[in-house]
């Protein structure tokens, strides 16, 4: 009936994302002007970070709309915007001198944490099963390739192919269900799939791409029954790299979840909820009493990030606008957490080689007070205990679940933080009632590590003492989702 | 509502504000480390005096209120003030936490820095406990205080201080999350029956929870936390393992305090929010503190260990204070709560004097004394006042409380109460035998010969509490009289809300 307009180009929502991407380049550009180290990429990479955050934070309020809504850039993108931004800053603090250490300093590894992030960066705009799947490749790939950097490490060869392997199939199931929904809705935007689902919540074909959606998200955030992955992935990895994957990816893919579930598919909600239920226990409890029997610290992380990720689930179990805003919160105190455990690990050294079994940690809290203290803070805050961020949290997540009557749902919770308190207080009985058995632990110095850390620190327990703007914002950015 | 920064405040975050400042103190300078951990915890002492002497004990409201907004959009204030209940266990805590802190001048050498800060901080999660008047803020200081309480079992204990440690947490722990998911429950109930969604405790206690079973699953789960930390039969297996292994000063705030949090959150927490649900389960509390009661004194009198027999003990005399409360009449109230008291004081100098010859001779086991008075006879005759101050000798504290909580009991349930009373006679049996085979009797180990008594730091230690448990035991008015009118109130409150004809209590 009209004739058809040119789409106007709206580069501004995706300002953010660009500016990352061109700091990658430029990163690949100066990689190749010889030089004697690296430590230059690292801060233009840093450079570029912060100015994607400052531009979030410059955008915030605003609600922009691009590539006919393939592209939402509002509060709840922003929000995790700023997330992804300082996990990636944290992650190219902490990589400076241990990459330095490891032999394995590059211009590309900057490069491949900036385009990740990039990735995660458009995940959280994405209102099109299109983008979305476009985003997690871009994120993915570089991933991959990060996780295999320690090449000469037989476990780096693992962790890089099984996440390739596993990662390509999540896509596989992802892409398939997007087929599916697409088949039935005619449409891959999440506002036009709202509008048939709406209409016909029980198509079967819809079911079946809701379903296998789910699927890949569940891949790519861990959560069991898709959880093999991760304890591999995690103890190959580089630490840094690590760190990246268990904040930054995670984030965002819960991000592009929320928004499918709460904003796309609302009018199934007794469908997904109750699947949703089912892989919050599941999750929850695998991931704790799993890592219960972990001795490597690296491992046993992975299994409280798989747990975390139910306590997360059980948010968006709960759903509305407190479940969403809870998760967003626990999602920004999980970040500075789990970067700030990752980046203590990155510090440790026993015997030349880097510190990753639980017993290595034995004398610490004699040798170095101060690291000790902070990787305690982390711990602490994971395992739930107040005043700190951890335990804000879960106090949010599992508020909301009582508030929309999920009261089971949240004893399971609770009672599985109490089991998890178990194997993260293992941790700080080596490092403050254990001596170390043949040699001790030693601290790498690093000034960035150590900025990283205390970076790390003051979000825990500012998270934790002073919650109430960080849970406001949080409750600002999901209020699009719910118009 | 007062200025901002009130006294309250003061006293609960001084300490933690001085581990802050002892921080930047060099490890090495042992000495003013200790002297400034003792300091700070003698000048908290200081400051919370003036909360008795400006206390009105006619008022049965909050006194000291302070009130300032926190996390608004979910109605969660910094709200502390305290009645007559918790003034005395601020009191308590601050009387008991430079002592603890002294008795540890010699015993532990081993980062002393880290111990004084974890002390201080520990001493303001307890006074923060007892001053929240914030269901939020109370959880966030009573899961807080976990674990400075943790460290100083795992770090400074003794052998087995790992495994104590880690169930003492775990214990806790479990209790205490599902305690998390009620205080949840309750908001939304009270906020979605009310309109106005708060964590503030006088509001919401101020609402009439209806009957039923969303009622009972509350208070089973706040009951359940509390009945861990108190410990109530038979949830007190992680007590003496805790108690025995922890170093002096730890058992000293761990008898002393930390037990008192339990009994306190039924005070606090269960009977004036879940009145229905505590008539129904006061029978069974009833009975579980009776057999704690007997259980916990025939268990102490076959201990071999001094530390152990004192924490079996406790098991003992904690149900007596949970005998207290659930007679829910204010003979029963009032002595439930001096023997709180006296329990702190009494446990605590027990706790102090076994460590004082256990740092001379380095075992805690009874066989292996005898005939103490010949050696150390100060020592012995202040451990004699403090012995016979636990088994309730008329004339010191303990018997005051007990006499209360048997009048109290007997107008409840004349059997039980009989059978709570042999509990008095087994604290002579095991007691007095027990200070019969260390104090009397010829010297039996030659190592004892050469036992030094006691040091004028020692003296100083141990005189306040003896002064104390003779102030309690001659003229206990100083300490019933703020609980009174609070106690009475809170008998109202329960029968009011509970719909029951509030049966005449008289008053003593």
């Amino acid at each position: 009936v009209n004739a058809v307009a040119a789409p106007p180009v709206a580069l501004g929502a995706l300002a953010p994302v660009l500016i990352v991407i061109g700091t990658a380049v430029a990163v690949l550009l100066l990689d190749l002007i010889p030089s004697r180290g690296k430590a230059h990429l690292a801060i233009a990479a840093l450079a570029g970070l912060v100015a994607a955050l400052f531009t979030t934070i410059a955008a915030w309020g605003g609600t922009v709309r691009a590539f006919r809504d393939m592209v939402v850039l509002d509060n709840y993108a922003l929000f995790f915007h700023v997330v992804v931004c300082y996990a990636a800053a944290l992650v190219v603090l902490l990589s400076v001198d241990y990459l330095r250490r490891a032999g394995a300093e590059s211009g590309e590894y900057y490069a491949l944490v900036l385009l990740s992030s990039s990735g995660m960066l458009l995940l959280a705009a994405a209102n099109d099963l299109i983008v979305v799947f476009l985003a997690i490749e871009l994120m993915s790939l570089s991933l991959y390739v990060l996780s295999g950097l320690f090449k000469r490490r037989r476990e780096a060869g693992e962790a890089s192919m099984k996440y390739f392997l596993l990662g390509v199939f999540a896509s596989a199931f992802l892409l398939y269900g997007i087929a599916l929904v697409y088949g039935a809705t005619g449409a891959t935007n999440f506002d036009r799939v709202a509008a048939a689902v709406a209409a016909q919540p029980r198509d079967p074909l819809l079911v079946a791409g809701l379903a296998l959606i789910l699927v890949g998200f569940g891949f790519k955030i861990s959560s069991v029954p898709f959880h093999m992955w991760a304890p591999d992935v995690y103890e190959g990895a580089p630490s840094s790299v690590t760190a990246l994957i268990a904040t930054g990816s995670k984030a965002a893919v819960f991000a592009a979840l929320i928004r499918f579930v709460v904003a796309g598919v609302r009018p199934a909600q007794p469908d997904w909820t109750a699947l949703l239920w089912v892989l919050a226990v599941l999750t929850m409890t695998v991931g704790n009493v799993v890592a219960i029997a972990q001795g490597n610290l690296k491992r046993m992380l992975a299994y409280s990030s798989i747990a975390h990720v139910g306590y997360m689930l059980v948010g968006v179990v709960a759903g509305g606008a407190a479940g969403a805003g809870a998760v967003l919160f626990y999602l920004l105190a999980y970040t500075f957490t789990t970067a700030g455990t990752f980046g203590t690990i990155t510090l440790c050294e026993r015997a030349g080689v880097e510190a990753v079994q639980v017993g290595d940690y034995a004398g610490l809290g004699r040798r170095h007070p101060t690291l000790a203290l902070a990787l305690a803070l982390f711990l602490l805050s994971l395992v739930g205990i107040p005043p700190l961020a951890g335990f804000v949290g879960k106090f949010y997540l599992f508020g909301a679940a009582v508030r929309a009557g999920f009261v089971g749902l949240a004893v399971i919770a609770v009672l599985n933080s109490a089991v998890a308190a178990y194997y993260y207080l293992r941790v700080i009985v080596a490092m403050y009632m254990q001596e170390p058995e043949g040699a001790p632990i030693v601290l790498a110095p690093s000034f960035a590590g150590g900025l990283a850390l205390t970076i790390a620190v003051v979000g825990v327990v500012l998270l934790g003492v002073m919650p109430a703007p960080f849970a406001d914002l949080a409750q600002a950015a999901v209020a699009p989702l719910l118009r | 509502m007062s200025a901002p920064i009130g006294i309250l405040t003061l006293v609960t975050f001084l300490p933690a504000a001085g581990a802050l400042v002892l921080l930047l103190v060099p490890r090495r300078a042992e000495t003013a480390l200790r002297a400034g951990g003792l300091a700070v915890a003698l000048a908290t002492f200081a400051l919370s005096v003036p909360l008795h002497l400006r206390f009105d004990v006619a008022s049965a409201d909050y006194q000291f209120e302070e009130f300032a907004a926190w996390i608004p959009s979910l109605g969660i204030g910094y709200h502390v003030g305290i009645d007559g209940i918790s003034l005395l266990l601020v009191l308590l805590t601050t009387f008991l936490t430079p002592i603890a802190l002294a008795s540890a001048w010699h015993a532990i050498e081993d980062r002393t820095k880290e111990f004084v800060a974890v002390m201080l901080v520990l001493e303001t999660g307890m006074l923060g406990v007892f001053v929240s008047l914030d269901l939020f803020l109370f959880y966030v200081f009573w899961e807080a205080m976990l674990i400075p309480m943790y460290l100083v079992i795992g770090v400074w204990g003794g052998g087995h201080r790992i495994y104590a440690a880690v169930k003492f947490v775990l214990y806790t722990m479990v209790g205490s999350v599902l305690m998390l998911v009620a205080i949840l429950a309750l908001y939304y109930q009270h906020g979605a029956a009310i309109g106005t969604y708060t964590f503030d405790l006088p509001t919401v206690a101020r609402w009439v929870i209806p009957p039923g079973r969303s009622q009972t699953l509350m208070f089973l789960a706040f009951a359940l936390a509390f009945a861990i930390k108190v410990p109530l039969f038979p949830l007190h297996t992680w007590l003496p393992d805790a108690h025995v292994e922890a170093p002096t000063a730890g058992s000293i705030i761990l008898a002393g305090v930390l037990l008192k949090m339990g009994t306190y959150g039924f005070l606090r927490f269960c009977l004036p929010l879940f009145p229905d649900a505590s008539l129904v389960f006061g029978p069974l509390m009833f009975a579980l503190a009776v057999i704690g009661i007997v259980y916990g004194a025939w268990v102490s009198t076959v201990q071999p260990d001094l530390k152990k027999l004192v924490a079996y003990s406790s098991v003992s005399h904690l149900g007596f204070v949970m005998l207290g409360i659930f007679t829910l009449n204010v003979q029963g109230l009032v002595g439930g709560v001096l023997q709180m008291v006296n329990h702190g004081i009494s446990t605590g100098a027990l706790f102090l004097m076994v460590g004082m010859i256990y740092e001379r001779r380095h075992t805690r086991l009874i066989a292996q004394f005898g005939g103490l008075w010949k050696v150390v006879p100060a020592f012995s005759a202040l451990f004699l006042v403090v012995v016979l101050s636990s088994l309730g000798l008329p004339g010191l504290n303990g018997f005051v409380g007990e006499f209360l909580i048997l009048v109290g009991a007997f107008q409840v349930d004349r059997v039980l109460a009989a059978i709570a009373t042999t509990g008095i006679i087994f604290a002579a049996v095991y007691l007095l035998w027990m200070y019969q085979r260390v104090v009397f009797g010829e010297v039996t180990h030659e190592e004892n010969r050469r036992l030094l008594d006691l040091t004028p730091r020692e003296w100083a230690l141990v005189v306040p509490l003896v002064l104390l448990i003779v102030w309690i035991g001659v003229y206990p008015t100083t300490f019933t009289a703020p609980t009174q009118a609070t106690l009475e109130a809170l008998i109202m409150q329960v029968q009011t809300k509970a719909g029951v004809l509030a049966t005449a209590a008289s008053v003593p």
